[in-house]
């Protein structure tokens, strides 16, 4: 399920303060989409693993926030984006305990949980990409 | 360098988070609590996280972390001022922080760990207890 774009940003992630701007910038939007605050703070949380995942795994890449309008029914949608060295087994790092580097292994499971649409599209060498949606 | 400040109060150690932290700010803390926890010979940490928006799984590993190393200095952790939307996402996140006591606000968490820690008056080598 699309709908029609209503706007999109860009954020780049190139540090750790930038997985900070993302999160502030995804709060904000979600403020705005009139989402509850619950419904924020799971897109934000979620936001916030999948940023880091692009830089601690990615080596850095770009979140890009886009509003989304289906008949009236508003959405944000968050793809994160890497040149890094891609998933190699999708299934085994979406399985909660899963961890490759520092994490507690929830990061990419954990925010499928707290998002409605969740894809990864990735090839081993050539990066990851991330879009998730959570509908209003 | 940002820093998160640690207040002390006898052999208690208070902490309130009220910046939205990036990792590398979260992992300084963890390390300077625990030195101050061995340099005080503290015996209760309170960490206040009522001002933060999110838990997600980098800071909940760390709260974690900061219990377990406390527990192994001989202190007591009590997280306290979790708001209830972080709350509900953290667990449906899969992180349900085992292993760290939380309470509802500083004053029940002050409470827990006056309770739990057997005597929260400074005390000196000799024996004697001194008002700090």
């Amino acid at each position: 399920m699309m709908g029609t774009i209503q706007k999109t940003e860009t954020v780049p992630i190139r540090s750790g303060s930038d997985v900070v701007l993302v999160r502030q910038r995804v709060r904000a939007w979600a403020i705005e989409a009139k989402f509850s605050l619950v419904e924020q703070t799971k897109i934000v949380t979620a936001a916030s693993e999948l940023a880091r995942n692009t830089l601690e795994h990615g080596g850095g890449g770009d979140a890009q926030l886009v509003l989304l309008n289906n008949g009236g029914r508003v959405g944000i949608q968050l793809i994160f984006s890497d040149q890094g060295p891609g998933i190699l087994d999708v299934k085994l790092a979406l399985s909660d305990g899963y961890t490759s580097a520092n994490g507690m292994g929830l990061g990419l499971g954990g925010s499928k949980r707290l998002m409605n649409e969740f894809e990864i599209e990735t090839e081993p060498g050539r990066g990851t990409r991330i879009s998730c949606i959570r509908w209003k | 360098m940002e820093r998160i400040p640690i207040l002390r109060m006898g052999n208690f150690l208070l902490v309130t988070i009220q910046v939205d932290m990036h990792d590398k700010l979260a992992l300084t803390l963890q390390d300077d609590l625990t030195t101050r926890i061995a340099e005080v010979g503290a015996k209760g940490v309170l960490i206040d996280i009522s001002s933060l928006e999110i838990v997600d799984s980098f800071i909940g590993r760390t709260l974690a972390n900061i219990a377990s190393m406390a527990r192994v200095l001989d202190a007591e952790t009590v997280v306290v001022g979790m708001q209830p939307a972080v709350a509900i996402t953290l667990v449906e996140l899969g992180m349900s922080l085992p292993g760290i006591r939380t309470a509802l606000n500083v004053e029940t968490g002050m409470e827990f760990l006056r309770q739990t820690v057997p005597d929260y008056r400074e005390r000196d080598d000799d024996g004697d207890y001194t008002e700090d």
